[in-house]
């Protein structure tokens, strides 16, 4: 069978999959369609919140940027697992306890304030379609690379399939698919690494392959990999390159960004107990390490076996030549990748060789960080399967956490907009119809954005966690501990925290994305030597300042809202939930 | 809901739990991973240090113990202080 109906069939068999919850987990009620009728055991819940949380970023990104980043790039593993310390202690229960169904909700209601919630409002739906943008990007590449479908068709298809199970089956529909996209990724995440850390260390564990020693140098992998790349004038893979500064904040602003994006929140609100919520981040936790702890395995190992393609008679020889490239089986992926763009070669010196050296000038071969993941199993010569199945995974990831984003936007909208604002009275049938026609919008909208890409679609992501770290996450933390915090506090703190933040990353990246009015670059910093990357913890940090200060200079909050701070500090009593 | 003083002392013991998960939290990522992994730089594990492993894996590891003994402990306290669901 060749590779191409393999992989048909395999994603083919899975989107069948996908359908199939669809119809029978369709959603009846508001309740249902919001929070899943506050009935998904803690353990399902913790495998859709890790599908839901694994994007394109994590299962395709994330390895390539570390197997070419080295030990900086270790703040996206500490960053994006520590904020669910922070959810499970600061956040998840005490938001069960208030029993309602959006964020917002809770930050209009804790500082009785409309203002706040539709700040609230604002900074999910920007930090949610930036994130869309990038999923949808991903399930384009995806099938155009293994269905050789064009990428418009890819991306039609991708969103049907996403608006079967979302606008019939609302959260309901979507944590069920969750699971099973969950059980998809990483299966499809693991079995190539295994097989990879058995040929490289001879242990079948990745994350224990990634400190065994290297079959056939004999001594360890990462310093057979750190002798190879300073060997070719790469920057040290063990070594620290960035400031202490930088990579510090860098992983704070993950880690509160984590903890604050609304997507994952609201994942704790479809438990059916507070005690559920606290473990169900834990299981959480759990389903996403699997894939974390293998990532930095799938990094290095990818690295040295791209090097040793490259330079097969070790670097101190030549490297593999042009005709070789052209001509040779087993190094089809280099031309298949070529195709897409994302991976080139040029011999700029004419010797006929291709030189994969540390210094840009020399350099002849330049591998896109994305697609590590996708050709690793290919450089590793894998079974076809195996191929297919790391399409299925891709596609898994980037539909999944598609899906929890598109549910948080149009329960924003539906909720508190429309309910919330502009139409409190509306009854729970028509919310729901409204609920069904905002995912709908939402759907089309990201499908537009991912056939026209802004051009800053990489770069706002560092906007997205921004936003989610200086504005949104400072509020809730403050609501659930501080009785003190008033509404013009929240309103003050989220205000400044945003727009500090908002504004040093234009500084760095143009304002509105334009790239030649940006005063400053990520490579000479306005401050210190904290990039734009890195700022949202500065911003949460100012937003905490400025709350406290206004609200101490104002007076405090009703009784009821004290009262209201009170109860969602004791499990006791949280029932299903009040919708209204 | 729970009489005041109990929902008081809850909350206060609480408190004092999360203090002391957030210092193991923040020890083991940003102290062993970051700042503190200078001084680790003698204890080497498969090619390199022990710094390098919390940042790549060890944090990780100790996120995942965290929160678990978190709930257990949390379960704990609301059933002595009579505020379980």
């Amino acid at each position: 069978m060749d590779q191409f109906t393999l992989n048909l069939l395999v994603v083919g068999a899975t989107f069948a999959l996908y359908i199939g919850i669809a119809i029978w987990a369709r959603a009846g009620s508001t309740a249902e369609f919001y929070a899943a009728g506050q009935g998904v055991h803690p353990v399902m819940n913790g495998m859709a919140t890790g599908a839901d949380w694994m994007s394109a970023a994590s299962f395709i990104s994330m390895a390539g940027i570390i197997a070419f980043g080295g030990y900086d790039t270790s703040a996206y593993l500490m960053g994006w697992t520590g904020g669910y310390v922070l959810l499970a202690m600061l956040l998840a229960p005490y938001l069960r306890k208030f029993g309602k169904f959006t964020v917002p909700e809770f930050i209009g209601d804790r500082f009785y304030s409309g203002t706040a919630r539709f700040v609230a409002v604002v900074c999910l739906i920007i930090a949610s379609v930036t994130y869309v943008i990038g999923q949808m990007t991903g399930v384009g590449v995806a099938f155009s690379r293994f269905l050789e479908v064009s990428n418009a068709t890819g991306l039609y298809i991708g969103a049907a399939i996403v608006f079967a199970y979302a606008v019939l089956g609302g959260m309901k529909g979507i944590t069920y698919t969750q699971v099973a996209q969950y059980v998809v990724l990483i299966i499809a995440y693991t079995i190539p690494a295994v097989f990879i850390s058995l040929q490289l260390t001879g242990n079948p564990i990745p994350a224990l392959g990634l400190f065994s020693n290297e079959v056939h140098t004999g001594q360890p992998l990462l310093q057979t990999l750190e002798g190879l790349v300073t060997d070719l004038g790469f920057k040290s893979y063990l070594n620290q390159s960035d400031t202490t500064l930088n990579m510090f904040l860098f992983t704070m602003s993950l880690m509160i960004g984590t903890a604050g994006l609304p997507h994952v929140i609201v994942r704790f609100f479809t438990v059916p107990k507070v005690s559920d919520a606290r473990s169900s981040a834990g299981w959480a936790l759990v389903f996403i390490a699997l894939l974390y702890l293998t990532a930095p395995a799938v990094a290095a190992m990818a690295r040295l076996n791209l090097i040793n393609t490259i330079y097969p008679q070790g670097v101190a020889a030549a490297p593999v030549s042009m005709a070789d490239i052209e001509g040779k089986e087993e190094l089809a992926w280099v031309r298949n990748w070529a195709k897409t763009g994302l991976l080139t070669f040029e011999d700029k010196n004419g010797d006929g060789l291709v030189q994969y050296v540390g210094d840009k000038e020399v350099n002849e071969l330049t591998v896109n960080n994305d697609i590590m993941v996708l050709a690793n199993p290919e450089i590793a010569n894998l079974p076809g399967w195996v191929i297919a199945l790391v399409a299925a995974g891709g596609l898994a990831a980037a539909l999944s956490t598609a899906a929890g984003l598109l549910m948080a936007i149009s329960s924003a909208v539906s909720h508190d907009l429309i309910k919330g604002q502009l139409n409190p009275n509306i009854s729970e049938k028509n919310e729901l119809l409204a609920a069904r026609i905002s995912m709908g919008v939402a759907i089309a909208v990201a499908t537009y954005l991912g056939l026209n890409p802004p051009g800053f679609a990489a770069q706002t992501v560092a906007l997205a966690f921004g936003l989610a770290a200086s504005s949104i996450f400072p509020a809730l933390m403050m609501g659930i501990f501080s009785k003190r915090i008033n509404n013009k506090g929240a309103v003050a703190g989220m205000l400044a925290g945003l727009i500090v933040t908002i504004v040093y990353i234009f500084l760095h990246k143009g304002w509105f994305f334009v790239a030649d009015t940006a005063s400053f670059s990520d490579s000479a910093p306005m401050l210190l030597s904290i990039k734009s990357t890195s700022f949202g913890a500065v911003g949460a940090l100012i937003n905490f300042a400025v709350a406290f200060a206004v609200s101490s200079a104002t007076g405090a909050p009703p009784a009821k809202v004290q009262d209201l701070v009170e109860s969602i500090r004791v499990p006791k009593g949280a029932g299903a939930a009040q919708s209204h | 809901m729970a009489d005041k003083s109990s929902s008081n002392a809850y909350w206060a013991a609480n408190i004092r739990t999360i203090m002391i998960y957030l210092v193991v939290w923040f020890v083991c990522s940003f102290g062993f991973g970051i700042l503190l992994r200078p001084m680790l730089a003698g204890i080497k594990i498969g090619g390199t240090d022990l710094g390098f492993w919390f940042a790549q894996q060890g944090s990780i590891l100790v996120f995942l113990v965290l929160i678990f003994a978190y709930a257990a402990r949390m379960n704990k306290l609301d059933r002595q202080h009579g505020v379980e669901e």
